[in-house]
């Protein structure tokens, strides 16, 4: 009987050994050995894996054909989700089991504290490669949030999020709006003015369009125009009484009460669809919303844009970071992609092409002059650059994106279910401590 | 029949351990008779302690801590705190009562559907074995597939079902919007799944009652309708209980559909659709509190345990009166 004593032993041992490694999985912190992998490639070939979310413009850029041909024996391959809230569970699922990683992942800003504060040691301290010497590349606010108190840097700037209103020109112009975009900056000066404008669009709109997309988009923006938002500098939790939080929340509510809104959920394939359809005349747009409007509206869309300064001031809304996993498999050839991926002539071929707005402030000068032909040739370079200058430099918290996702959709409860908006707001703030836990 | 002996595996063996009439052929050689049964079970019986009842402890460890998927060293003792908290927690309220109004509007119709059908079914029909296995087919659609194509179904613009409702002059309906509206709209994607595959559970049954008793109750000319309720019924009854139980088991763990209806963890914008299994993984994989979520585990797995047990009793009582009457 000794087979089938001893089989059933290590199969108990195996299971175990397989379950404690998924269960209790984060307890390990990432083990893997960058020499192995350094060593490995000098000779053979490379694969990285880069997994993003939104639209980053590498592959539409051409940045990764370029970054193949500059290093033979390396190949890139992207994966992409659309939806940031789906991105991040599931690569935080994937850091805590510690597999599926890919050699770089994409971070938004709003969870770059919740990464430098609770998971300093799941991704590759980059300054071991030498990314100290690139600080002086970004604007020290975009540095900052990606290093640890005690000095770790955790990720590179992609993007900055500066805020602008792109719009439809042929809807404007069918509703009888002016279309020309310094007299619509002057028009929508404050957000009163941009919601005034609004009400004379609905009265006049093309059939089965509305004047914004989501009251959400309309909120997203508003918050980014404020320094503190939801926590204050000292990391206290701040959201229920912030001036910067109701404002926001109010402009949203009425735009919802007076029916402006198409009722769209951000990132949903409706919305995608509607891009096309023409359901909505503006959009509130961070740099990198432009090329998600290329991308959704496609080439039909071409002139059909335009982009106008933010109504309220200059705000900022996203950007990102790229990062590598301390199990990711080659940690050496990451750091050297993403150091190339986030160098500034990379970050101004990405403008360029699809709108994010550089983190490198030498790219910043590069591309002053920049306009987008697709967006009526708006002045892009311009109007984003000061956008970007003038934004307040954001005091990020721990939960800033959980906070912001739970009051978002208790706004699409305002707007798609007529929720009255005090019980919506409470509704947000039971989600909001839900969520927080 | 000598040469079937071996190959029968249905046939209940004789217990080893019963004193064999001196008689008979030793079976086995070399062995003690009283140990292979369970070499045979321990592969099953380690695997299922391996990842049925190792993780079922471990969740019950975790649910007694603060645990979070992002900073996992940080266990903080927290008791019963994590299921006390559930009493004020309005979202896990939310959650109870959708999985018991979806269970009820899942289960229903869908045995009752089932039970039809295999009726029908149990008449000699031309081409029988293909509408039993267009019965199964929905059955073995993935629920994701199913799950899109009835979130299309039942989109608010351009849904086929609204524009049919607008046909006969009803008003859209918001299908993911609506509390009623939505659960039925998730219900229906249960049903539309399962009804098939208790159908042929129930013609199975079905077929095991004596066509006796049937021509009897012909010769006595009762109706089809009347056989169906004096013959089919009673004869089906463990079937009954049987796929009640499952429907119930599933119901409690509804998850699938009602995630992929809207693709979102909170089960539609004011969670009006939130099952218990989607609320725990949204406090495990949306929120990372993994030792609330395996609270909410513990919670379902003794939901279940109750359900199922209330099923049996009531099916044990109804059974004693059949047999005292």
């Amino acid at each position: 009987m000794s087979i089938p004593r001893t089989t059933p032993r290590a199969v108990v041992r195996i299971g175990a050994v397989a379950l404690t490694g998924v269960l209790l999985a984060a307890c390990g912190s990432g083990s893997g050995s960058d020499g192995a992998s350094s060593g490995d490639a000098a000779g053979g070939d490379v694969t990285l894996t880069v997994d993003l979310f939104g639209s980053f413009g590498y592959q539409e850029a051409g940045l990764y054909a370029e970054y193949e041909q500059l290093h033979p024996g390396v190949k890139i391959k992207q994966t992409d989700t659309e939806d940031e809230q789906d991105y991040w569970k599931s690569l935080q699922t994937r850091l805590a089991g510690g597999g599926g990683l890919a050699d770089v992942q994409a971070i938004e800003v709003g969870r770059i504290a919740s990464v430098t504060q609770q998971q300093g040691g799941k991704f590759v301290d980059l300054n071991q490669y030498g990314a100290g010497t690139l600080k002086a590349e970004f604007a020290p606010a975009k540095w900052s949030a990606a290093a640890t108190k005690d000095g770790k840097v955790l990720g590179l700037g992609t993007d900055v999020g500066p805020e602008a209103m792109c719009y439809r020109r042929d809807l404007f112009q069918a509703a009888g709006l002016p279309t020309d975009r310094t007299e619509l900056a002057a028009r929508w000066a404050t957000w009163d003015g941009y919601l005034e404008l609004g009400r004379q669009y609905k009265e006049k709109a093309p059939a089965g369009s509305s004047w914004i997309d989501s009251v959400g988009s309309l909120n997203a923006i508003m918050v980014g125009q404020q320094k503190e938002r939801y926590y204050d500098a000292s990391g206290a939790l701040i959201y229920e009484n912030s001036p910067a939080v109701k404002a926001a929340w109010d402009a949203s509510v009425k735009a919802a009460g007076e029916g402006l809104s198409a009722k769209l959920d951000q990132w949903s394939p409706p919305w995608n669809q509607a891009f096309a359809s023409g359901s909505f005349a503006t959009l509130p747009c961070p740099a990198w919303m432009l090329g998600y409007i290329k991308g959704q509206a496609g080439d039909a869309g071409q002139g059909k844009w335009d982009v106008a300064k933010l109504p309220g001031g200059a705000g900022n809304w996203g950007g990102s970071y790229l990062a590598v996993p301390s199990v990711a498999k080659h940690k050496k050839e990451a750091y050297e992609l993403i150091k190339w991926l986030t160098a500034p002539e990379q970050q101004t071929k990405v403008f360029r092409k699809q709108g994010n707005f550089p983190s490198a402030t030498r790219s910043i000068g590069q591309i002053a002059d920049a306009k987008d032909p697709y967006f009526s040739g708006a002045p892009i370079g311009q109007i984003f650059g000061d956008a970007a200058e003038q934004a307040p430099v954001q005091v990020l918290g721990l939960h800033d994106k959980d906070i912001a996702d739970q009051i978002n959709n208790a706004l699409s409860e305002v707007e798609r279910k007529g929720t009255a908006p005090e019980t919506a707001w409470s509704n947000a703030k039971k989600a909001v401590k839900n969520a927080l836990g | 029949m000598p040469s079937a002996e071996p190959l029968a595996p249905l046939a209940p063996p004789a217990p080893p351990t019963a004193p064999a009439p001196p008689a008979a052929p030793p079976r086995r050689r070399g062995r003690p008779a009283g140990l292979s049964p369970y070499a045979f079970l321990a592969p099953f019986f380690t695997l299922f302690a391996a990842f049925g009842i190792f993780p079922l402890l471990y969740t019950a460890y975790v649910s007694l801590y603060r645990a979070e998927l992002q900073t996992p060293g940080e266990l903080e003792w927290r008791g019963l705190g994590n299921y006390t908290a559930l009493f004020t927690d309005p979202f896990f309220w939310t959650a109870l009562r959708n999985t018991f109004t979806m269970g009820v509007l899942s289960t229903v119709p869908q045995l009752l559907m089932a039970l039809g059908l295999a009726h029908l079914l149990n008449y000699r029909l031309r081409a029988r074995t293909f509408f039993r296995t267009a019965l199964l087919l929905p059955y073995a659609t993935s629920v994701a597939a199913a799950s899109l194509i009835f979130a299309q179904l039942f989109g608010h613009d351009f849904g086929l079902v609204n524009r049919l409702l607008d046909l006969v002059g009803i008003h859209p309906v918001d299908w993911q919007n609506g509390t009623a509206a939505s659960q039925i709209a998730v219900s229906s994607i249960v049903v539309w799944r399962w009804t098939g595959y208790n159908a042929l559970i129930y013609l199975a049954g079905m077929q095991t009652i004596p066509s006796e008793l049937y021509e009897a109750a012909e010769v006595d000319g009762a109706s089809r309708l009347r056989q169906f309720l004096h013959v089919t019924l009673p004869g089906l009854r463990p079937t009954i209980v049987f796929t009640s139980t499952v429907s119930t088991i599933g119901a409690t763990q509804l998850f699938g559909e009602p995630l992929l209806f809207e693709g979102s963890m909170s089960g539609g914008i004011s969670h009006q659709y939130q099952t218990l299994g989607l609320y725990m993984y949204e406090q495990g994989w949306g929120f990372f509190h993994l030792g609330r979520a395996a609270a909410i585990a513990w919670v379902m797995f003794l939901l279940i345990v109750v359900l199922v047990g209330v099923n049996a009793l009531a099916a044990r009582r109804r059974s004693r009166k059949e047999a005292g009457r």
